[in-house]
């Protein structure tokens, strides 16, 4: 029942945010967190529940950014 | 695919591990304590890779398993009694009193299944009387929380983690010398809480090197004789936890004594909803019916050991039900049936 997944918040509207999991968009509920634009979450049953430290985001980007250096 | 390296690092935390255990010399039992870890532990053939003397035993963190079956039974005799009502989908099976939630809604009542509470929260609009069943822990206590405050009436059994550590220990029966704490809970109630067991603790994230990088930090404390809650899941989880879930959690639910399967009766263990949302308190609403409901409940006697898997007494093996009778096909007891379940990940995973 914990299962959750890290994603990207692309968009908030009110209660409600764009999060994209690795290219795959969802509607997420995040009344519990305070959450900004460009901030990665954790998503379980369909709300965020924390947000996770810049680190953790710094590491996706950089993955991210390597990635597509290398294509 | 996993990088070459990935597995490097795994091997050499193995090696840690096996350096360390083989320093303390004696028996050691480490308890993780979310079911999600218990997945993880299997999926990654963990328990093969630990030395003789490393024992990892299953803790009463699957959120459906530690449901009282008294819970599942008021929610059954309410869908049959014509109360429509929503649920996650691994409560579906768990066999009870009464029959299982699947055989009520085969039976013609309306029970549905849904993966976020936000889709209830949806669903109460077309079906005004729809009651959802709430359980789980701190996870996802704040969803339900939310959306109460948003209209949906619950029947809470939702529980407060620390309570069940806490009944642990208390329990003599049980040898425990090191938690792995949950991820997902400690993400909401944050790693202070824990201080107040005295005993090795490491909040862990739920990979499989979070789990073997959990374990190797266990074995050091114990190595040194000390005990202290280490968060190696840090870039979740902070000392205080989400300070907003807790706040929603706080003004909806208050304290209140909580049965669990296995562990019985821990006070102030349980969240009831507060009088403020009584109108949307199932318990409240359907007060004369639950209470009917309780009373005609005649328990039938079953073999399942599932309490004692749950407190780590037993393995699921040890259980005379266990692949004989009791499969995910047709589960005789809650551990076999939620994925979480200690009997559920042994059977897919064992042998």
């Amino acid at each position: 029942m914990c299962l959750a997944i890290p994603g990207k918040i692309t968009a908030i509207k009110n209660q409600l945010a764009t999060v994209d999991f690795n290219g795959i968009k969802k509607e997420i509920n995040i009344s519990l967190v305070n959450a900004r634009v460009g901030e990665y979450v954790m998503v379980h049953a369909g709300f965020a529940i924390e947000k996770m430290d810049d680190g953790y985001a710094k590491e996706m980007q950089g993955y991210l950014g390597h990635k597509e250096r290398r294509v | 695919m996993f990088p070459a390296s990935y597995f490097t690092k795994m091997d050499k935390l193995v090696k840690n591990i096996r350096i360390k255990a083989e320093k303390i010399g004696r028996p050691i039992r480490l308890m993780e304590l979310c079911g999600t870890h218990s997945q993880t532990i299997a999926e990654y053939g963990i328990k093969k890779l630990m030395p003789k003397n490393i024992t990892l035993v299953s803790g009463p963190g699957c959120p459906v398993c530690v449901t009282d079956q008294s819970d599942i039974d008021v929610v059954v005799s309410l869908a049959l009694a014509g109360i429509p009502v929503a649920v996650y989908g691994d409560t579906m099976q768990v066999p009870g009193n009464v029959v299982s939630l699947e055989d009520a809604r085969r039976n013609g009542a309306d029970v549905e299944i849904v993966y976020s509470i936000s889709e209830a929260v949806e669903l109460q609009k077309e079906k005004p009387s729809l009651v959802f069943f709430g359980l789980g822990f701190e996870t996802t206590t704040g969803m339900t929380a939310w959306a109460i405050k948003n209209g949906l009436t619950v029947y809470s059994a939702h529980k407060l983690f620390p309570l069940a550590m806490e009944a642990l220990l208390a329990n003599k029966k049980i040898r425990v010398d090191g938690f792995i704490d949950p991820g997902h809970v400690s993400a909401i109630i944050g790693t202070e809480v824990y201080q107040k067991f005295k005993i090795p603790q490491v909040v862990a994230g739920f990979s499989g090197e979070d789990v073997l990088v959990a374990i190797d930090k266990l074995l050091g404390q114990i190595l040194e004789h000390k005990f202290w809650v280490e968060n190696a899941y840090g870039i979740l989880v902070k000392k205080e936890g989400n300070k907003k879930a807790l706040n929603l959690i706080d003004e909806v639910f208050e304290v209140s004594d909580a049965k669990w399967r296995g562990l019985g009766e821990i006070k102030n263990s349980g969240l009831k909803i507060r009088k403020k949302y009584c109108l949307q308190d199932a318990e409240v609403v359907h007060q004369k019916l639950i209470a009917k409901i309780k009373k005609d409940i005649r328990t039938k006697p079953s073999a399942c050991k599932c309490g004692l898997v749950l407190q780590g007494l037993i393995e699921p093996k040890d259980c005379p039900l266990f692949r004989r009778v009791c499969t995910p096909e047709s589960p005789q007891g809650a551990c076999m049936v939620s994925v979480e379940g200690s009997c559920n990940v042994e059977y897919r995973y064992g042998k």
